[in-house]
Formats: C-alpha cells, sequence, structure tokens
C-alpha cells in the first residue's frame, strides 16, 4: 500500500498539482499504559520516512533504558486524507439535493397552483385514470396538446419536459399503484 | 411525432428534445428482445465496417475506433462508478454523523475528521474534541444526565425522519424506478427484459443522491444493491454515445454486464469479485470477451476510488483488516456452526421478507409507501438510538467486530483483564479473562442480533433504495462475534481439556474473535443469496488474507446447503418470482418427462392458431387480427389448407410497416393484399396495389416437433435466448410454444403458481 501511495504522489507532482494542505498527513502514535505513565495518543505532521515512536513521541515521559521498552508498545500510523475532496463533494452533493428539493416543492407545489389560475379549474378535472389532482404532472396531456402553437426552443424545452412528466407518470403507475414491477 | 416544421430553425442542436420516432427493429417495454436476430445484426454491422474499411484511411480509422469504443466504454463506466462511489461513501460519512452533532470548525467535516487535527482526544475518550458538539451540548450546553440525553435521543430521531421523507419523496416525485436494490430486475435485464427507464439519467441521479439520503437515516440497509444499479445506469448513459452500443441491444448487454462487475468492486473494493459476482449472480450470457472487460472496468473503478480516497489511507472499504493470526483445525467445528447459522437465517429472513413484501403487493399495506418508510424509520431510529452497537452506522459496527484486540483498542468488547505482571509486550491477547466490559457488550450485541433480524425483513423492498449485503453481514458478524468470544473464554477457563491443550498455551496466540465474525458475515451473506466463489472472494479481498479461505469456504458451503435444503431460491430469484418476471433461469434444472404437445398453444377447446398466409390475407385482415389479439407474432404459413410454414412475423413489425405504407405508398388500401414472397401474386389488374412485406418476415423461426420433450425445449429457450418457438407435424404447423408458457408450465410441474408469470 505504501508502494502504491509514492506512486500516487509522484503523479501527482507530475501533473503539477498542488499536494495536499499539510495538515492533511499526520503519524498517529497510540502508547498504552506503562509502569507510571498514563496512556496518551501523540500526533504529528510528518511524513511517512519519520513515522515512527522516536520521532512523534515529544517529549518523551520516561527515561533512558525505559524508552525502547516504551517505544516497543507503541503503535504508530501513517494516515493521509484529502481535506479539500471532503469539502468539495459535500459541497456538491448539498447544492444537487438543495436544487432537487426545491424543484419537487415547485412541481408539487406551485405549478399545479399557476397553472389551476391559468388554465381555469374545469380543464384539470379531464385527466384519464390518474388518483386526482394530488399526483405531481397530472396536467401533463393538456399543456401537450395547448402548445402547437410557437415551434421554438422554449417549446421544444416545454414539450420534452411534458413527455418526461408522462413517462415518470407511468413509472409511478407501475411502481406504486398498480405493484406490477418492483414490488 | 416528429415536427417537420420548415420554419425550424434550429435543426440538429434540438432534435433530442423530440420523441423519437421508434424505427423497425426496436422492442417495446416490458418485452424480451430477440438475442439471435440482435447477434445477427451485430455480425452484419461488423462486416460492413470490415469491408469498407479497406476503401480509405478515413474508413480504416473508423473501423479502428469502431473496435476500441468497447474499452472506452468501459473506461469511462469506471471513472463515473469509482467517482460516484466516492461521493456517497464521503456523504454518507458526514451526513450519518449529522444526526448526532455537528463540527463547528468545518460543518463539512464528519466525527472522525473533525477531531483528525486536535490534540485535545486522550487515550481513554478518543472521540472527544472541542470542535465537535452533539447537539444538545450545541443548543443548551448540557453534556451529561437525562436532559441531555434526552434531547439527543430527540433530535436523532427528527433527522431519520426527516432523510427518510425526504428519500421517499424524491423517489416518487422523478424516478419511481429508483427504489428497491435492482439487483432482481437487472438480472432479468440483462437475460433480455426491456425495462425502458430503469437505467435512465434521472434514474441515475435519484438513486445516488437518495440512497445517500436512506443510509444516513439509519434505516437497517446496505448501499451495495444500489450501487450496481448506478454502476449499470452509467453503463446505459455511456451505450447511448456509441451507435454500436445504443441500437444493439444485445451487445448493450455486454456492456451493463461488465458495469455490474464496476458497482460491486467500488461497493467492496474487491475487483475480482466484483467480476465473479457478475458472473455468478448478475449476468445472463457472458461471453469471455465481457470477462476481460468486466475485468478491466472493474479496476478502472476500484483506481478511481482510491484517488479520492474516502476513508483515508487509501483504504477502499471501511471494514478493511489487516491482522494474519493462524487458524486451527478445531476451530472448524464453531465456523461450521456458524454456517448452519446463516444457512438458517438465510431461509428465515427470504421467507419472511417475500410474505411481507407480498403482503405490500397484495393488500392495503402498498397504498401508503411514505407512510410505511416513515413509521419504519421511526421504529428503526427508536429502538436503535439506546444501544450504542445498533446507533452508529452499520459499516462501523462491522469494521469494529471484525478488528482484532490489540492493546490500544478503547472499546468495550476489547475491555479483557490484563494481568499487571506481564511483562511481555502486550500487542496480542494470549489467553485473557473477559472484563465486565466485554460481558456488557455481549448482550449489547446479543439485544443488537434480535433487532436487525427482525427489522431488515420489513426494510428490504421499501420504496428507497436499499441493499441487504450490509445488513446480512452485519448479523453474521454479530453472531461470530459472539460465538468466537464464548469459544475465546471457554479456553481460557478450561484450558486443560484435551482440546484445548495443544492448541492454547498460554502466552500464545489463541482464539481471534474478530475472525469468527468474518466467518459469521461470510455464513450469512451466503445463506441469503446463494453466493459461492463470489462470496469467498469478496470476503479474502476485503481481509486481504490468504489464510482465511478455508474456514470461509467451510461456512460458504455450509450454510448453502443448509439453506438449499429449505429453499431452492435465493433472495434475488424470490423477488423476480414475486414480480412474475420472465426470467428464465439457467440454474433450474427442468427433469419431468412432459412433450412440446403439453405445452403449445392452441389448447383443446382453443381457438385456432393466429396465423397469415403468404399471399391472400389483405390489409384489412391483418389490421383486424391485430385489434382483435395481443399476440406478438403470427406465424405465416403457404395458404391455410396446406398449413406449411414459412415463416414468423412481429406484431410491432406489421403495426409499424403498415402504418408506413399507409402514409407513403400510393395505392395501399383495406383491400390491398399483403404478400411475403418474393414476386407479387398473380392478381387481375383491378385489384389495388399489393403490399410486399418480406422484409419484416422472419425466414428462419425455430421450430420442434410435437414429441420433442419439454427438457430439450427449455434447453432451447435458455441456450439461445428465444421468445417463441413453432411446433410441426410432419412439416404441417400445429401450435406455438411462447417463453411464457414455458416459464408458467415449470411453475405449474414446481407446484408454484402458474398465474403469477406476467409478463412476456
Amino acid at each position: 500500500m505504501t508502494v502504491v501511495n509514492s506512486r500516487c504522489e509522484c503523479l501527482m507532482k507530475i501533473l503539477n498539482l498542488p499536494l495536499q494542505n499539510s495538515e492533511d498527513i499526520r503519524c498517529k502514535c497510540i502508547c498504552p499504559p506503562y509502569k507510571d505513565v498514563f496512556g496518551k495518543i501523540y500526533k504529528q505532521n510528518v511524513s511517512l520516512k519519520d513515522c515512527n515512536c522516536l520521532h512523534v513521541v515529544e517529549p518523551m515521559p520516561v527515561e533512558g533504558k525505559d524508552v525502547e521498552a516504551y517505544c516497543l508498545r507503541c503503535e504508530c500510523k501513517y494516515e493521509e486524507r484529502s481535506s479539500g475532496t471532503i469539502k468539495l463533494t459535500i459541497i456538491i452533493y448539498l447544492s444537487i439535493l438543495g436544487l432537487l428539493i426545491l424543484y419537487m416543492v415547485y412541481l408539487t407545489l406551485v405549478e399545479p397552483a399557476l397553472k389551476r389560475r391559468l388554465f381555469g379549474h374545469s380543464q384539470l378535472i379531464q385527466s384519464d385514470d390518474d388518483l386526482g389532482d394530488q399526483q405531481p404532472f397530472a396536467n401533463a396531456h393538456d399543456v401537450l396538446s395547448h402548445s402547437r402553437s410557437r415551434p421554438n426552443v422554449l417549446n421544444k424545452v416545454e414539450h420534452a419536459q411534458q413527455r418526461w412528466k408522462r413517462q415518470v407518470q407511468e413509472q409511478r403507475k407501475s411502481v406504486f399503484d398498480r405493484h406490477v414491477v418492483l414490488s | 411525432v416528429s415536427s417537420l416544421d420548415p420554419m425550424n430553425g434550429s435543426g440538429n442542436l434540438m432534435d433530442f428534445l423530440d420523441e423519437p420516432f421508434p424505427d423497425v427493429g426496436t422492442y417495446e417495454d416490458f418485452h424480451t428482445i430477440d438475442w439471435l436476430r440482435e447477434k445477427s445484426r451485430d455480425t452484419d454491422r461488423h462486416r460492413k465496417i470490415t469491408s469498407k474499411s479497406k476503401e480509405s484511411i478515413w474508413e480504416f480509422v473508423k473501423s479502428l475506433l469502431d473496435a476500441w469504443s468497447g474499452w472506452v466504454v468501459m473506461l469511462l463506466i469506471g471513472l463515473l462508478s469509482g467517482t460516484l462511489a466516492g461521493v456517497i461513501d464521503l456523504a454518507v460519512d458526514w451526513m450519518t454523523d449529522l444526526k448526532e452533532g455537528v463540527c463547528l470548525s468545518a460543518f463539512w467535516y464528519s466525527h472522525e475528521q473533525c477531531c483528525w487535527t486536535s490534540n485535545e482526544t486522550t487515550f481513554d475518550n478518543r472521540d472527544k474534541c472541542p470542535q465537535w458538539q452533539t447537539w444538545s451540548e450545541l443548543m443548551t450546553g448540557h453534556t451529561q444526565g437525562a436532559g441531555g440525553y434526552l434531547l439527543n435521543y430527540f433530535l436523532y430521531i427528527v433527522w431519520a425522519l426527516f432523510f427518510s421523507f425526504l428519500a421517499v419523496s424524491l423517489v416518487r416525485v422523478f424516478a419511481p424506478y429508483a427504489c428497491g436494490s435492482g439487483i432482481p430486475e437487472i438480472k432479468t435485464i440483462l437475460s433480455g427484459f426491456i425495462i425502458r427507464g430503469y437505467l435512465g439519467k434521472w434514474t441515475l441521479l435519484i438513486k445516488t443522491v437518495t440512497l445517500v439520503l436512506a443510509v444516513s437515516s439509519g434505516l437497517s440497509l446496505g448501499k451495495e444493491g444500489p450501487l450496481v444499479h448506478v454502476a449499470c445506469c452509467c453503463g446505459n448513459l455511456f451505450c447511448s454515445l456509441f451507435s454500436k452500443y445504443s441500437k444493439n441491444e444485445g451487445k448493450r448487454r455486454e456492456v451493463l454486464s461488465a458495469a455490474a462487475a464496476a458497482g460491486v468492486s467500488v461497493a467492496f473494493g474487491a475487483p475480482i469479485g466484483g467480476v465473479l459476482f457478475s458472473l455468478e449472480e448478475v449476468s445472463y450470457y457472458f461471453p469471455l470477451k465481457t470477462l476481460w472487460r468486466s475485468f478491466f472496468a472493474a479496476l478502472v473503478a476500484a483506481f478511481t476510488l482510491r484517488s479520492i480516497n474516502p476513508f483515508g489511507n487509501s483504504r477502499l472499504v471501511l471494514f478493511y483488516v489487516e491482522y494474519h493470526t493462524p487458524w486451527y483445525m478445531a476451530e472448524l467445528v464453531p465456523f461450521i456452526l456458524l454456517g448452519v447459522f446463516g444457512g438458517l437465517w438465510g431461509t428465515l429472513f427470504i421467507r419472511g421478507n417475500i410474505a411481507w413484501c407480498r403482503r405490500r403487493k397484495t393488500t392495503q399495506l402498498g397504498k401508503y409507501p411514505v407512510l410505511e418508510v416513515i413509521v419504519v424509520t421511526g421504529i428503526t431510529a427508536i429502538l436503535a438510538f439506546p444501544n450504542p452497537y445498533t446507533r452508529r452506522s452499520t459499516s462501523e459496527l462491522i469494521s469494529e467486530l471484525f478488528n482484532d484486540c490489540g492493546a490500544l483498542e478503547s472499546s468495550q468488547l476489547c475491555d479483557y483483564v490484563n494481568d499487571p505482571n506481564m511483562t511481555r509486550p502486550l500487542d496480542d491477547i494470549p489467553d485473557r479473562p473477559a472484563g465486565p466490559g466485554v460481558y456488557t457488550a455481549l448482550w449489547q450485541l446479543a439485544l443488537a442480533l434480535i433487532f436487525k433480524i427482525i427489522i431488515t425483513i420489513f426494510t428490504f423492498g421499501m420504496k428507497i433504495p436499499s441493499g441487504l449485503f450490509i445488513p446480512s453481514m452485519a448479523v453474521g458478524a454479530i453472531a461470530g462475534r459472539i460465538v468466537g468470544i464464548a469459544v475465546e473464554q471457554m479456553a481460557y477457563h478450561h484450558h486443560d481439556w484435551i482440546i484445548f491443550k495443544n492448541w492454547c498455551r498460554p502466552g500464545a496466540d489463541c482464539v481471534t474473535p474478530g475472525l469468527y465474525a468474518m466467518v459469521g458475515a461470510a455464513a450469512c451473506l451466503g445463506g441469503v443469496t446463494r453466493m459461492t466463489v463470489s462470496l469467498v472472494v469478496i470476503m479474502f479481498e476485503l481481509t486481504g488474507g490468504l489464510e482465511y479461505i478455508v474456514p470461509l469456504m467451510a461456512a460458504a458451503v455450509t450454510s448453502k446447503w443448509v439453506a438449499d435444503a429449505f429453499g431452492k431460491e435465493g433472495i434475488y430469484e424470490a423477488h423476480i418470482q414475486l414480480n412474475g418476471y420472465p426470467f428464465l433461469d439457467v440454474k433450474d434444472e427442468f427433469t419431468h418427462r412432459t412433450l412440446a404437445t403439453d405445452v403449445m398453444r392452441p389448447r383443446r377447446g382453443e381457438p385456432p392458431l393466429a396465423v397469415l398466409t403468404q399471399d391472400s390475407t389483405t390489409v384489412e385482415d391483418v389490421e383486424a387480427l391485430i385489434k382483435e389479439t395481443d399476440y406478438n407474432g403470427f406465424p405465416v404459413v403457404v395458404s391455410r389448407e396446406s398449413e406449411r410454414l414459412i415463416g414468423f412475423v412481429q406484431r410491432r413489425d406489421l403495426i409499424l410497416a403498415i402504418k408506413n405504407a399507409r402514409q407513403k405508398q400510393d395505392g395501399v388500401v383495406s383491400n390491398s393484399v399483403v404478400y411475403f414472397t418474393e414476386d407479387a401474386p398473380q392478381l387481375p389488374a383491378s385489384n389495388p396495389q399489393p403490399l410486399k412485406l418480406r422484409r419484416i418476415l422472419n425466414l428462419s423461426p425455430f421450430t420442434v416437433t410435437d414429441h420433442t420433450p419439454m427438457e430439450t425445449v427449455v434447453d432451447i429457450f435458455r441456450k439461445l435466448g428465444l421468445r417463441q418457438c413453432l411446433v410441426t407435424r410432419s412439416g404441417r404447423l400445429l401450435g406455438i410454444i411462447t417463453k411464457k408458457d414455458v416459464l408458467r408450465h415449470m411453475a405449474q410441474m414446481m407446484n408454484q403458481d402458474p398465474e403469477s408469470i406476467m409478463f412476456n
């Protein structure tokens, strides 16, 4: 595993990418209780070759001959992480989740209210065998028939969106209502 | 409905927004593909490219690109699957800890990452640091006491409910196909079934996003099965870039098999195990070329995940263990007992889960999916918080159970009584008596075991992405660890018995409870999914120890035998049967002595076979036939008197060809004769122009005679991937056997309900 680590570092140097923040590497030494010294954890930002008891455990709690016995019990591990990746990933994930939630609120609450105001309440009732107006996309069929007039980009986007809504409605019927697939 | 409006100036850019015009040769939703036709179309395409490549340099380059396109697709699939798996792992890590507290210095850090640089962690309290605060600390400043505990409890439940409500709402509004595990449906798709939209872009997006929410909400489910679905969606996405794969359903399924391997590879950090899983569990036809490409995709995916490095230390999976302590022959007895436990649990889980899913499918329970998810999450959160082993995420639990106790581990499981007079370094455990912490841990683990066994039955199959690898491994790991500690303590307290005398010497390595946990996990996973080789390879890639292969195999074999004694199907086959998919399993053996006449349609008393004649049917007759019946195809015979077979024509192709002809060709009216021969029939001049449909006729349909044994017929269907087969006697057409008939017959022979087969 250490071989892969050094290869990854080489690759990053070749690509001129900034190596991680110096905070992102550490050597963690865990030393159990020994005679009358309590157990302690030592952490330092050293590289892999310096990751041993003698470099990391400072100040050394025991003297002289006991150092070797103390260090034999300690376990030192080299760890690295990429804090930039973590930050970027979480922020991207939260933005996508936020956008989806907003779109979902728009589709389920805002759009039916707007359409009701635009087209009038009566036209919404004639959607076929949907389970009432509470279904999202219940008016997809109506909008499709209304939009023959303007063949331009906006119209095409709306067309595609309505087609997508129809597909999702079909899927929802198979999965949630008739329990045909994915029961 | 393509817009042929001349005023439309945007040209090809916006064509992707138009509804695609279906051409001849595509398939309808929920139908099976024709494997032989796809294969021959691919051979034609390849031959055309090869012959054109000799014409010019550009054509030669194009033929090279065509040959390399397979590898490019694999590379892209590996990159995207690895990236998505890394994102999912990091997000789950953070959101799981969000239920308990938040990192004040940087909110995007999970608990472990938050305390990474802090110097305030002590030997006894390795998790505490001032930057991370639980919700009760943050809101009220109390850390101890009933008030703080209750506030933490309450907020834990609130967060869990919030996450699962978001997950099920997103699934319901945007992509209903994103729920469930995905592996049964992918198995069916790979065997030739078409489910449009199941591997689409919205399904990919929603499955990734809601998987994180579902796992973080603390429900008893895993992410491995859904990761296979995510990887197959990536495969489908990249297939649409190359016409070699997008137009040919058979070639597309080769890519999907390889993508499934990449999915398991990033779930477990096991590339070889992933390829074997795809080979054993998921794929239907697995040519050798796919083996090498799957391996490439799995490796690229594993490498991409490693460079994202979600868990620090370049580990791929959270519960990677690295010890190499030996095991002893006498330990095979408890390992086999763990195998028996795994088999029994697998049977219990499959029966319970299928019964519950059937109830969800048929009764009122199925009408309230959102409410069901919320109630199950609530119950899980309420029961999971008090027990420290169920409060944390299942992956962390497994990781702790797998780990061996060194002197440096601080968990309760490692609270052994240390003899202060021992002078040699305490880096392993010779036999030591268990301290009180271990006994507490034991009964908490026993409660966790019962809880997980019961709650997983109700969780798997809900309308959110849910996998079951991790919960099964958790059940097995808990059982294994309990058995391991029991054996270890027995070895300590009775080290004068014969079996332990040679085994455990004072001061030497004795029993490793972590190994028992691994063996238990493998046994339970094998009992529920009935995996064999792939399971052992995944477990050994997880542990990195070749010396544990024999115990793992012993447990896996035992659990499969015990589970097979109660029922032949694993969980995925059982779900396929529950949904009625037309999946002809290659593992089933058909040993009954029925003949083709017993299964073919029409039976006695049924209306005669609906056929078309070679040159005497009119367009009107054909349209009437299509309207009155819903058969997927019609045989074409020479004439109604002689009934000699010419070929077979598909319903969809007929509909499209007639519609096309009515729109585009002149003179085709309802009275026009439809002919399938090479030359037009001799007709009086007053008749309207005849319509030639030879192009859509399949001139080589598969036929068997009426005395062919059904064993052979089933074999033909399986090996060639047929959809229908015609039955003749002395050259005359007698009837037809479709795949649905075969499946119903097999179900009837096994005393199952033949009416449950729903699709063609």
